[in-house]
């Protein structure tokens, strides 16, 4: 007899309980490595061979090493987490060999955390137990701030500030959980126990009972978690990660992404569960309506209505497609959630075949990502071996199966049409659309395509609902979207926030501001189909609508931060190179035009530009929007479009004055020596490519100038600031 | 129903045992799998890619042996071969080196990197060093900014770079494609 799926599905959640109780790992010590592409990079292999040699030698048998995706906290890696039974985690940054010792003798055998090398942290000590506030805006209603109120109850106690920690955290998403909103929570770290707050009373009651006695506060209790509960207990110290919602990103960093027994753990496969239980892909459908999820990919299409459109069409032969083609420079969050979260992204995509009545579905991911191709696949077959893919699924009668296709280095693959030729093994060259993949797509059958992103919140919206999500984000648009914050920012990584957020508060607040001191400039967003947002603009909040209308778009969340030493004809014509180079060819509109547009840049960037160019650029750029076969050209542009409306002045700065005001382009800018600082150490000479540089020794120095080659070294060489870049 | 009858000249069993005999059994055997299933040809893209997994590039004698073996017009397995920037028709070094060319890289600096990359092996972007060791490309982002600037050899990802620590970088690979000489002398 077949088993109904709530019982299929009870069965092996409780088997991956059993096992994970068997590991026990909450009584062990318990150390953290991450393991995804950038961790490889940063040495976190080596790192975790250091800890197996040294339990090894400790003979100690309750140490154990828990592999887990990538946190997104790029700059620092690789971040290892330590985590002594019962004690809050201590995280550290960029762990090498020596400090592992380090932090096996001091902190794992001493109990005494190695406090200099600690991520993110300046104190001498860390609390036992941290309380951390919710910040969201639905959660402040009473007028009182309850945070700052804890602190002073806590003073007036006389309780040590290296016991209890206090910190705040953006929106837990529980408000939507426990109903009602004039109250905050506040969550309790290591014993993960959330409170509801309305008054100084319940405040009083947890200082007495809690923090004095260590005993919980039951009436104050909340018993749902909220989402990232687990991301939380572990990370919900630093500030980087506590201003973040992470909702597609909960799981990363947190899970190991090669065992489906902790991804049921995190009840994973519950909303696939519930899905098929109820039979009804129109109530997944209309959560994700009430969800306002939009896809994530850049477009920003309504996920509900996409899939209704293939749901009706009368072919019943359909196909959902996840699109991993994550070909945008400076965008790594498809790899991220790919590689640290895998099941959570297979799960999605089952309950997407569900939805629209597919029965295959494909993961198209860059050759590029050999990691995430490798999780995927080990992903589909641990699935394939549970019943959750293939015939039959959970016993409720669904068949659904998933297949990996690689891409092989074409960006234009990134657009649907162009995806969809490439899955059928030909040139991936895009294709007039209407007909719409949904009516007309993979070998001529209804197909529904989105962002790996966008199935990475499906699950949370079923288990959570599509009303939660909504409150989450802006009225249009619901949710949180990941960015990949990279640049010229200090904390380099992936940044989820809710939909509406400022950029300032991307860059500035997460982001920790733009490094070595300089100047915002500018930030740019959506990749080379996006534009730039002056530094002006950054009070401006994070939506589809608004970036489009400041000559931006989403894009799938690239954001690079310029600063004063970047050049905006410059950073264009970069992006205008790429998408020439990508340009598939096909039609004459993107092939030509971006060729043409690169050469005027490129004359601007040399000196040799004219003022008729703007006029000419301008022109070419609307004429290629408005006339390419697909988004790729008609997006290139953007750039040069969105440089030209706010940075006008550097244009006219390299054509008029012949002066690039970065000092950026090489051909505008030239190396002088400094005669009254330069003191003849002769390092400049030496390291001169052609040498141009001459000068006796302990003498001034000069540059002869006709044939100095502007490379740049000897500024980069000398310790005396005496080279002047003009 | 008639079957189809793929092997239409008098001479198809010589001419398929010599393309079998180019490619090795495990891609043969992957070819295989897939002739007769329901749109094979889809599965030109995943060929390719294990040809140029196996012999580091696809040259024509593999592209041919590809296109009579999945029964693809040689045309057409050109075609795809000549879009995707990923696929090389020339053979490269024994290690590949990727710039990173992206954004990210871009700002921080990638263009020293690779001139340094380029003055140190003495080739440009798309060439092999003389000793066969190294290859020289770029590449539009591997997707790890946050460490930017990158390079890529073979399938590490290296950064945050500076010009000083490519020539350090490029000598562990020397040394390690020494060892791997004297390991198996036969390569």
């Amino acid at each position: 007899m077949p088993l109904p799926v709530s019982d299929f599905y009870r069965s092996l959640a409780d088997r991956a309980v059993r096992t994970l109780a068997d590991r026990d790992l909450e009584n062990q010590i318990l150390i953290q490595v991450g393991s995804a592409t950038c961790e490889h990079a940063a040495g976190s292999q080596a790192v975790a061979e250091e800890f197996v040699r040294h339990i090894r030698a400790s003979g100690r048998k309750d140490i154990v090493i828990h592999r887990t995706g990538c946190t997104g906290r790029c700059s620092r890696e690789p971040i290892l987490g330590v985590r002594l039974p019962g004690q809050l985690p201590v995280k550290y940054e960029r762990v090498n060999r020596d400090l592992v010792h380090r932090i096996f003798t001091e902190h794992i055998q001493g109990g005494v955390p190695v406090m200099k090398h600690v991520l993110d942290h300046d104190g001498e000590a860390l609390p036992e137990r941290e309380f951390l506030f919710c910040e969201g805006d639905r959660c402040q209603k009473g007028g009182v701030d309850l945070r700052a109120r804890f602190l002073e109850l806590l003073a007036e106690r006389g309780v040590e500030p290296h016991r209890v920690g206090v910190a705040t955290t953006s929106c837990f998403g529980a408000c939507g959980l426990a109903g009602g909103a004039a109250a905050t929570y506040l969550l309790v770290r290591p014993e993960k126990i959330l409170y509801r707050v309305a008054s100084e009373a319940d405040l009083l009651d947890i200082l007495q009972e809690h923090v004095l006695q260590g005993q919980v506060v039951a009436r104050l209790r909340v018993q749902e978690e909220p989402i990232a509960l687990e991301f939380l207990e572990r990370y919900g110290d630093v500030a980087f990660f506590n201003r973040q919602s992470r909702i597609a990103l909960r799981n990363a960093g947190v899970v190991d992404p090669e065992s489906l027994d902790e991804y049921l753990g995190f009840d994973g496969f519950k909303a696939l569960a519930t899905a098929l239980e109820r039979r009804e892909p129109d109530w997944v459908i209309s959560e994700l309506t009430k969800a306002r999820l939009r896809g994530r990919g850049g477009g920003g299409f309504l996920t509900a209505t996409k899939w209704t459109l293939a749901r009706q069409q009368a072919d019943t032969t359909r196909f959902i497609i996840c699109n991993g083609d994550e070909g945008d420079p400076g965008a790594f969050m498809d790899r991220s959630m790919l590689e640290s979260d895998p099941f959570n992204i297979v799960e999605g995509m089952i309950i997407g075949g569900f939805a629209i009545g597919a029965q295959k579905g494909f993961f198209y991911i860059r050759a590029e990502y050999p990691l995430a191709i490798k999780r995927i696949e080990q992903a589909i077959d641990a699935c394939r071996a549970h019943g959750l893919l293939g015939r039959d699924i959970m016993g409720s009668g669904f068949d659904f199966d998933l297949e990996i296709r690689l891409g092989a280095g074409a960006f234009v693959c990134g657009e649907e049409t162009a995806l969809i030729r490439s899955i059928e093994g030909e040139r991936g060259q895009p294709k007039v659309r209407p007909p719409y993949p949904t009516d007309r797509g993979l070998w001529g059958h209804p197909t529904v395509i989105n962002n790996v992103e966008t199935f990475a919140n499906v699950s949370a919206i079923l288990r959570y609902g599509g009303e939660w999500y909504s409150r989450i984000g802006t009225p249009k648009s619901g949710g949180t979207k990941v960015f990949a914050l990279a640049g010229k920012v200090r904390h380099t990584g992936l940044v989820e926030v809710p939909l509406g957020t400022t950029l300032s508060r991307v860059v500035n607040d997460i982001g920790g501001g733009v490094s070595g001191g300089k100047q915002l400039k500018a930030i740019q967003t959506g990749g080379p189909a996006g534009g730039f947002i002056p530094a002006a603009m950054q009070g401006m909040e994070v939506d589809f609508e608004p970036l489009q209308k400041a000559g931006s778009i989403m894009g799938s969340g690239g954001m690079i931060v310029l600063s004063e030493d970047d050049c905006m004809v410059d950073i264009a014509k970069f992006y205008m190179a790429f998408s020439q180079e990508e340009s598939c060819g096909k039609c004459t509109p993107c092939r030509e035009g971006t060729t043409r547009i690169l050469e005027i840049l490129e004359r601007i960037t040399l000196g040799k530009g004219e003022l008729a160019d703007l006029d000419k650029l301008e022109r070419l750029s609307r004429l290629c929007q408005r006339t390419s076969l697909c988004g790729l050209g008609r997006a290139a542009p953007n750039p040069v479009l969105s440089s030209l409306k706010h940075f006008h002045d550097e244009f006219l700065a390299h054509i008029q004055d012949k002066h690039c005001p970065a000092k950026k382009c090489v051909a505008l800018i030239r190396y002088e020596i400094n005669p009254e600082k330069c003191i003849g150490c002769t390092i400049c000479a030496r390291n001169c490519p052609v040498e141009c540089i001459s000068g006796a020794r302990k003498e001034a120095h000069g540059i002869d100038q006709a044939a100095c080659i502007k490379c740049g070294n000897c500024f980069d060489v000398c310790k005396f600031a005496a080279i002047d870049r003009v | 129903m008639s079957e189809c009858l793929p092997c239409s000249t008098d001479n198809w069993p010589d001419l398929e045992r010599g393309y079998r005999a180019m490619l090795p059994r495990e891609i043969l055997a992957f070819i295989d799998a897939h002739r007769h299933q329901e749109r094979s040809e889809s599965m030109l893209i995943a060929t390719l890619h294990q040809v140029q997994a196996h012999f580091g590039h696809l040259g024509p004698g593999h592209l041919e042996a590809v296109a009579q073996l999945m029964q693809i017009p040689l045309a057409k397995v050109t075609g795809v071969a000549t879009f995707y920037h990923y696929f090389r028709l020339q053979p490269r070094g024994r290690y590949l080196i990727n710039v990173c060319l992206g954004t990210a890289c871009y700002v921080k600096g990638a263009e020293k990197v690779a001139q340094k990359l380029q003055d140190e092996l003495g080739i440009r972007f798309g060439e092999t060093s003389k000793d066969g060791i190294f290859s020289l490309e770029s590449t539009r982002c591997v997707g790890t900014c946050g460490l930017a600037p990158v390079v890529m050899i073979g399938d590490e990802v290296h950064g945050p770079l500076t010009p000083s620590l490519v020539p350090g970088l490029l000598e562990s690979y020397l040394a390690r494609a020494a060892e791997d000489l004297v390991a198996e002398p036969s390569r």
